[in-house]
């Protein structure tokens, strides 16, 4: 499709035609309060030249640092023909295409990723992707409060373990609908949702309860249990899990034991930039989201069928469409009528590369530098594991002081340390959460507890931006 | 009268019939002209039992391959039983539209006014109407 801009005759005669004096004036609607007449914080347009200068130099100050943050983020490697085979003309396209049935191939490639999720969740359907995993996570809530037939409630349970973030993203998009969030306390020992914190709620009304697997201290929920406690009080079970993680843990479709016939998660979503996209300064990403068949009507966003046509040939269409809201109009299950195409490009091109055994060594490479990780910053004096019990390739540490200009001696050294979780998590206030993923070497993590351990070798009160902190 | 409205039921201007079962529930189905006009149905959702419904309430989604539209409750009260075969046989609406085809039974409340009903010959005139 070429792309033709339009010249000041053509916009001319086309307010012509609907008898509008000017552009401005199809905007009326917009309350004039509302709109700003300059934007003092833009600056006049730069060439392509002056532009990317300006980028390369911003982009410079981050610098190359050494990172063991995670925190819903993952630096993975990603193999060189990922990006060179998504960028090719044929699936260079950010979204679901118009006239989506004449590009067979990139249905196809959607159809893929979709058996590839499932194979990947245990569940029987999985949509063409969300936005990123917050969203994902927040339509999962939605489609809940829809899908739970047992009741009308509009509450959620979430644990205090779940990536922050989320909850807020949550918070933000549904809050206009009247759902309700509860918040589950974590156990100060495990770092977990303990299932005492459950059993003091059983018989009051929830939609659905939120498990993230593993959570956002890289520790394993004991899934099972609380899928049960979900099921037999008749509350849908969300999980969130990170892709990668599934390659060893147990899909989610098998959490819990079967009861009336059905066992496990009832809706899977959660962050798909692990597989083959980059951090990129937090964007774009994808979600991705996946059900049972019993509630794929209430499940939002694009599905990708495979069928034949008339001459009985294997084809690929979308369908489902009827719960959408081009058919549907206020009615329809989500607003989500695209998906995000080019990420869910490059994450079907990774896993096809990778493979179940490639994908199985990245997990099991993230668990293994994970745990060395503690191990070598766990023996630092004024240093150890926050939590007791397994995990998969993030840690909480407790320090013996704030963690803020820990961190920031350990960026001047090159280190990228970790996230600090005084802000998110105030009775935590010397809790610092890592993460290495199988890009980090033994040199790489001697690398850091050589660093860290010089740095907590300097008394606290000697450490200037330590004094800083107490003021 | 046409063979496609019966007589003997109620009707609403949402195409839906109610048939008085004595004993104080009544039958809901959608009619012939609101099967006919969606299509082939692919997809049938009924109310759980239990479920209290007010009249003119959305309470059931009818969805053919092209289309979706709630059907909305003609009275007040609790669905006391919904057809369980439409769950695997939604054709059933478009075969048998009085018959096997009935979306739920629902137990009336005593004080609550039913919503405004059509006899048979008021819907088929109402029907003629509505296509001038």
């Amino acid at each position: 499709m070429p792309y033709i801009p339009h010249t000041p005759d053509d916009v001319e005669r086309m307010l012509a035609v609907i008898g509008a004096q000017s552009i401005d004036e199809l905007f009326d609607e917009i309350p004039r309060n509302l709109k700003s007449a300059k934007l003092a914080q833009v600056p006049p347009a730069l060439g392509e030249m002056q532009a990317a200068r300006l980028l390369a130099e911003r982009a410079a100050r981050d610098g190359r640092p050494l990172n063991f943050i995670g925190a819903g983020a993952y630096e993975h490697h990603i193999p060189a023909a990922v990006w060179a085979i998504a960028t090719r003309g044929e699936f260079y396209s950010a979204y679901t295409p118009y006239q989506a049935e004449a590009s067979q191939g990139t249905l196809q490639l959607i159809y893929e990723y979709q058996s590839m999720m499932c194979a990947l969740t245990g569940m029987e359907v999985s949509n063409a992707s969300m936005y990123d995993g917050a969203s994902a996570l927040a339509e999962a809530c939605l489609m809940a409060v829809r899908a739970n037939r047992h009741g009308s409630s509009r509450r959620i349970l979430v644990p205090r373990a779940l990536n922050g973030t989320y909850l807020e993203v949550a918070r933000a998009i549904t809050g206009n609908q009247g759902l309700e969030f509860e918040v589950l306390d974590f156990d100060r020992r495990h770092g977990r949702t303990p299932l005492a914190a459950l059993q003091a709620r059983r018989g009051q009304d929830y939609a659905a309860l939120v498990v993230q697997q593993p959570n956002f201290f890289g520790n394993l929920e004991e899934v099972d249990e609380l899928t049960d406690w979900a099921h037999a009080n008749k509350v849908l079970l969300i999980g969130v899990v990170n892709p990668i993680s599934l390659a060893l843990l147990k899909p989610p479709a098998e959490w819990g034991v079967p009861l009336d016939g059905h066992r496990g998660a009832d809706i899977v979503c959660g962050e798909g930039q692990p597989l083959g996209v980059p951090l990129a300064s937090g964007g774009p990403y994808f979600g991705f989201m996946a059900t049972r068949l019993q509630h794929v009507r209430q499940m939002p966003g694009r599905v990708v069928g495979r069928t034949a046509d008339t001459e009985g040939r294997p084809g690929f269409t979308l369908t489902l469409q009827a719960r959408e809201q081009h058919i549907r109009r206020s009615k329809a299950t989500s607003n989500i009528c695209t998906n995000q195409g080019l990420m869910v490009t490059a994450a079907t091109i990774y896993l096809s590369l990778l493979g179940p055994a490639g994908l199985r060594r990245v997990a099991d490479a993230c668990a293994q530098r994970t745990a060395e990780l503690v191990h070598a910053l766990g023996r630092i004096p004024g240093v150890a594991p926050a939590f007791a019990g397994p995990r998969f390739h993030e840690a909480v540490l407790l320090l013996d002081r704030p963690v803020a200009p820990v961190l920031a001696a350990l960026a001047a050294r090159g280190i990228a340390g970790g996230l600090d979780l005084a802000a998110r998590y105030p009775e935590l206030p010397r809790a610092l959460l890592v993460c290495a993923t199988e890009t980090k070497t033994t040199a790489d993590i001697e690398a850091y507890a050589g660093a860290l351990a010089e740095i907590m070798r300097t008394p606290q009160a000697a450490h200037p931006a330590a004094r800083e902190q107490r003021r | 009268m046409s063979e496609h409205i019966p007589a003997e039921l109620h009707y609403t201007r949402s195409h839906e019939w109610v048939r008085d079962l004595q004993d104080g529930q009544v039958e809901v189905g959608i009619t012939h002209h609101a099967q006919e006009a969606l299509g082939d149905l692919v997809f049938v959702e009924v109310p759980p039992p239990d479920r209290r419904l007010n009249a003119g309430e959305a309470c059931a989604v009818v969805e053919s391959v092209k289309a979706a539209s709630d059907v909305y409750s003609p009275v007040t009260g609790q669905v006391s039983a919904s057809n369980p075969e439409l769950a695997q046989k939604p054709e059933l609406l478009n075969h048998d539209p009085y018959g096997a085809g009935w979306l739920m039974r629902v137990r009336l409340d005593a004080a609550a006014p039913n919503g405004a009903w059509l006899t048979a010959a008021e819907y088929a005139k109402f029907l003629e109407t509505s296509a001038e």
